[in-house]
């Protein structure tokens, strides 16, 4: 297990350098520059910024003062928020980001394992669909729609709850964001942990247990829950992508300082640095995140093993 | 491989599964409705555009937000430019759907393959293929597209194959997984045995057998493709006016909830009604199809 | 304490909320992005200037209806051929920390914007002063720079030449002083909060990046006793919808912008809290000049402008109280008459008759559509009116092809002039009909039709080099007729701005700018 633990973070090696290569001459290739904004600098001073952010020197001599400078940790400075490094602003917006993700995620299992498995139960009765049809707004309603529904009830109208902000994330301003971010993964985990579910209770050794005569709860809980959360935790890697991207459209509506909202602003800003930074981060995240998942399901499944 | 019997066996044994299933989902009402409900929605979109008295942009200068109303031919209210509201969210039903099921078969022809292959092949090949994929997926989805966008301009052909080359990703692990298990099936060390090819063995035997849950994976996958092209829409990236699409339009709507609700009601309707029944649809399939509730 | 946070305060406490504990007289402040910085010589946006304003004052500073006001300087004398300017700053000029501001502190920030290593893009805003450009340029001592302390209270600045507009633009954040001894000693990090001096009515004490800026009042600050509020907070809200929902639910007291689809709902719901007023700037489409494209022609461009109902827009698309644009420069502009246009006058049958004439002198008609690419870029407006104009155009028979592309993808490609026609906007920097008009002068950057003509730029020119107001004013407005009458470019609109203020405060007055300095304003009891 160790040595393919290890095996694994040196394979992230060369998988990072080719998602950084890419990324960094898509983001090249684009049209437009960060300084092309509504006004036109005057040509001396456009040459000069240009020059102090080596804009001006060929794309493989940037490229290579790029790869020399994140060698040594440096990940250069925003074109946009001048007054901060990216690596500031990567390490302040992470845990945000970070937070926010945890809860969804933690939020989406919570709901989502226990609803599949109470619709696999009392499969094609009232419940299920009931409780399928529940879950499946959560898919149907695109989030950039109930982020703003939530906030206008819960903020605007009954002013439970902030309209948005972070405030050091304090609870209260967690709940609408965290809610709006989940919904989405709950209606997916809880859809499959009910096909799975049914998929394990019709198999042989359930049939199996129930011969041996252990009583119907016992089976669930002793047999069948454990093998028919393999495809949910199999699933986390995309549902951890998944929240990556609801969260760009969370932290925007609800004002939220995480990095998810950077990723598509710089992009559209061309802030090169900003991009290159991210993208560097969130490969590395997914890279270990998809290594966890896969150690847990090893973990899980006995027959799935990793000898080398 | 004509002298080989061997072969020929799955083939029927696929068929009448194709009719048992097709029987067993006759009975699951949930999966019925949905599936006549999704035939006319598809109608509607398709047929739509031709018998409203509407143009996809025609302005109506007499019209500008307002609510839906039988008297002056704008069923379901106008936008903010007096463009008839229904006109344009059953062309944007065109765009959506047809995103969705182009990116679908996209992803579902480089997934299906690519996984059945690396988990047949297994070993250093399966290593390789499924770092390539591991690649694919640390490369933060949204950025690609959004520079594919940027970099090559905004085309609806484009959408499709930005989504599809990225859901394919998915589709191939789940493959792979399927084949994987299957693999150490007696069938398959049968055929292995009798000295079937390999590509004929994927073909014939492996991805006709992983088919039930890659049909699931597909009611799964157009819902989201087509909440993917509504997220692209959401971040101004979308079709280009005066084309549209549901994600377009709930996303101009969502900034009028409360001051135009129709503008939002109308586009989440069809597209809510959409994803709820092709998410029926495809438990409707699962259970059809797995063969061990038979 | 005020009513409504009394309110809200009870609110949080009932619902179990732990606010972090604002003092009485915060105002809550929702600015339209997250500053690039807080360096005044590091930025170039108005949301900026929103949060630095209130930090730093220049010489002249803004007063509650932006008009200018001794700010650094109590008093000073402009030379008799306008192009020496000698400063007296006030005794009691002071740093936050309690440092006098000195005529050095003002000589370092000049010679430090202007310094190319400095960076800075908005330092062009300073070349009316003598050798700015050269310096800027390294082609010349910052020493050289016309700017200079004759002694710690005095200073002088020397212009290349008379510039009317001058003084107005010393209350812009590029003629800040800057802090000299906090400046040497941190470096680029002297904007730090930890770090930061200022010489404004409030002082920064924190900003945790795209989430708050906090500035309480500054003791030092000259005029202290008059600021009514002690804390400032200012929150990024880039999401227009977002910051409404915000002060409707009394999370903030000031919404510098809302959204134009609103406004119907604002007027009814909040009527005491929506301000608009004209601003000083104009939206219009750049109509491409160059080689190869159809817009060319005077007799389209005309057509295209003739068809074009600018009413519709104003008031059934936009709705704000935009005013209908027939001339370029915005009409409140201060020193400035423009020209009468011809088209206000004509009614729309006879512009639309008129129009399809045009267009068939040319050579296009129903038979021989013309096409046209219209670009914009992303933003709600930006699309609603660009289908009016589709649509509007039709009757012509033009068909056009809509292309909207971000923001730095639509700059880089007009500036390239891959275009036909194309949104553009302009808000003027300073308060001067020039800085307008400058825009159509052949070879300038920002000219994206590259609309050339010789006229038109001698005119400028003899405009620059004229003090007397009256006939600078004149020879413009006679520049702008002649663009106009080769139809130039597009106007469409002259913007408004567009605020939401809390009823509980005062001291808040909209003018032409869209400036409003935090000290002027204050709660009501």
């Amino acid at each position: 297990m160790l040595r393919y633990t290890l095996k694994r973070l040196l394979m992230a090696v060369p998988t990072l350098l080719i998602v950084i290569t890419l990324s960094f001459f898509l983001m090249h290739l684009a049209p437009g520059g960060p300084f092309d904004g509504e006004r036109q600098l005057p040509a001396e001073i456009e040459a000069n910024l240009l020059a102090t952010y080596h804009l001006d020197d060929p794309i493989w001599k940037q490229y290579l003062i790029y790869m020399g400078n994140l060698l040594q940790g440096d990940l250069g400075p925003s074109f946009k928020y001048k007054d901060f490094t990216v690596t500031e602003l990567v390490a302040q917006g992470f845990p945000v980001s970070l937070e926010l993700g945890f809860w969804a995620i933690g939020l989406a299992l919570l709901i989502g394992l226990p609803l599949g498995i109470i619709a696999a139960l009392k499969r094609n009765s009232t419940v299920d669909y009931l409780v399928m049809g529940t879950a499946l707004a959560g898919v149907a309603i695109p989030n950039f729609v109930i982020a703003p529904l939530l906030a206008l009830v819960f903020g605007v109208f009954l002013a439970w709850l902030p309209v948005g902000g972070w405030n050091d994330g304090a609870w209260p301003n967690l709940v609408l964001p965290v809610v709006a971010l989940s919904i989405q993964q709950i209606a997916y985990i809880a859809r499959m942990m009910r096909a799975s579910m049914i998929e394990v209770l019709g198999s042989h050794f359930i049939r199996t247990a129930r011969a041996k005569g252990l009583t119907e709860t016992e089976v669930i809980r002793r047999h069948a829950i454990r093998p028919a959360m393999l495809p949910v935790v199999s699933y986390l890697g995309p549902a951890i992508a998944g929240i990556i991207t609801g969260s760009v459209v969370i932290e925007q509506i609800f004002g939220i300082p995480g990095i998810g909202r950077y990723f598509v602003q710089a992009a559209l800003n061309r802030d090169y640095t900003l991009v290159m930074g991210t993208v560097v981060f969130y490969g590395a995240l997914i890279v270990l995140l998809n290594l966890i998942v896969d150690l847990i399901y090893s973990a899980l499944d006995p027959q799935i093993r990793y000898d080398d | 491989m004509t002298t080989d019997t061997a072969v020929s066996t799955p083939d029927i044994a696929g068929d009448s599964l194709a009719r048992e299933a097709w029987r067993r989902l006759k009975q699951n009402k949930a999966a019925t409705t949905s599936l006549v409900l999704l035939a006319l929605v598809t109608l509607a979109c398709v047929a739509g555009p031709w018998l409203t008295p509407w143009a996809l942009d025609e302005v109506d200068w007499n019209a500008f937000l307002t609510p839906p109303s039988l008297a002056d031919g704008h069923y379901a209210g106008t936008d903010a430019n007096g463009r008839d509201l229904l006109t344009r969210t059953l062309h944007g039903g065109r765009v959506s759907l047809s995103v969705a099921l182009v990116a679908t078969l996209v992803s579902l022809a480089i997934g299906v393959l690519y996984g059945a292959v690396a988990g047949y092949l297994g070993g250093r090949v399966d290593n390789l293929m499924m770092r390539f994929v591991d690649i694919m997926y640390s490369l933060p989805f949204m950025f690609l597209v959004i520079l594919l966008m940027v970099v090559f301009g905004r085309n609806i052909l484009l959408i499709y194959a930005a989504i599809g080359a990225v859901e394919w990703l998915d589709m191939s692990r789940i493959v792979r997984g399927q084949v994987l298990a299957l693999k150490r099936r007696e069938f398959v060390e049968a055929a292995h045995a009798l000295g079937v090819k390999d590509r004929k063995i994927v073909t014939r035997h492996l991805i006709p057998n992983a088919i039930g849950p890659v049909i699931v994976y597909v009611t799964l996958t157009v819902p989201k493709v087509i909440l993917l092209e509504s997220f692209l829409s959401f971040l101004g990236l979308g079709v280009q006016e005066p084309l549209t699409s549901w994600g377009v339009l709930i996303s101009e709507g969502k900034d009028m909830m409360e001051t135009a609700p129709w503008m939002l009601l109308v586009p989440s309707v069809f597209l809510a009604l959409t994803l709820f029944c092709l998410n029926f649809l495809g438990d409707g399939l699962r259970d059809a199809l797995d063969p061990k509730t038979r | 304490m005020r009513k409504t946070s009394l309110f809200a305060g009870s609110l949080l406490l009932a619902t179990g909320l732990a606010a972090s504990p604002l003092q009485a007289d915060t105002l809550r402040l929702a600015i339209m992005g997250e500053p690039a910085s807080l360096d005044p010589h590091k930025i170039s946006g108005t949301w900026e200037n929103d949060v630095v304003g209130d930090l730093f004052e220049g010489l002249v500073t803004e007063a509650a209806d932006g008009e200018r006001i001794p700010g650094v300087a109590e008093s000073w004398e402009v030379s008799d051929d306008g192009t020496v300017y000698t400063f007296a700053l006030r005794e009691d000029a002071q740093w936050s920390d309690g440092t006098p501001v000195t005529a050095g502190d003002f000589v370092f920030a000049f010679r430090r914007i202007l310094d190319p290593a400095t960076a800075a893009s908005y330092a062009y805003l300073l070349y009316p002063v003598e050798n700015a450009e050269a310096v800027y340029a390294d082609e010349a001592e910052p020493s050289t720079l016309g700017i200079e302390a004759v002694d710690e209270r005095t200073l002088r600045i020397t212009l290349e030449r008379s510039t009317p507009y001058f003084l107005d633009q010393l209350a812009h954040y590029t003629a800040y002083p800057l802090p000299k001894h906090v400046v040497e000693e941190y470096g680029d990090d002297w904007s730090k909060p930890e770090h930061m001096v200022s010489n404004g009515a409030f002082a920064l004490q924190d900003w945790q990046s795209q989430t708050r800026i906090e500035a309480t009042r500054n003791p030092h600050f000259h005029d202290a006793e008059n600021v009514a509020l002690d804390e400032v907070v200012y929150f990024p809200i880039e999401e227009r919808n977002t910051a409404l929902n915000r002060f409707r639910a009394g999370e903030i007291d000031i919404a510098r912008e809302f959204p134009t689809q609103q406004y119907d709902w604002l007027k009814e719901n909040l009527p005491e809290a929506v301000q608009v007023a004209p601003y000083l700037g104009i939206y219009y489409y750049a109509l491409n000049i160059r080689d190869g494209h159809a817009t060319t022609d005077p007799r389209i461009r005309e057509a295209l402008s003739l068809a074009v109902r600018r009413e519709v827009i104003t008031d059934k698309i936009l709705g704000t109280g935009e005013q209908p644009a027939y001339s370029f420069v915005p009409p409140d502009v201060a020193h400035y008459e423009g020209p009468e246009s011809d088209i206000a006058e004509m009614s729309q049958e006879a512009r639309l008759e008129r129009a399809k004439m045009l267009i068939e002198e040319a050579g296009y008609g129903p038979d021989q559509p013309l096409e046209l690419q219209l670009r914009y870029n992303t933003s709600e407006d930006h699309r609603k009116v660009a289908i009016a104009l589709a649509a509007m155009w039709k009757p012509l028979g033009v068909e056009v092809e809509l292309y909207n592309s971000e923001v730095a993808v639509h700059y880089a490609d007009m500036r390239q002039g891959d275009f036909d026609v194309a949104r553009a906007g302009w808000i003027g920097d300073y308060n001067d009909a020039q800085n307008f008009l400058s825009l159509l002068e052949s070879g300038v950057a920002n000219n994206y039709g590259a609309y050339s003509n010789a006229e038109f730029d001698t005119l400028m020119d003899q405009a620059a080099e004229t003090q007397d107001m009256d006939t600078r004013a004149e020879l413009m407005s006679e520049a702008e007729a002649l663009a106009l009458e080769d139809s130039a470019v597009l106007p469409l609109y002259y913007y408004v701005s567009r605020n939401l203020v809390s009823p509980d405060l005062s001291g808040w007055q909209t003018n032409i700018e869209d400036i409003h300095r935090s000290r002027w304003i204050d709660f009501e009891d």
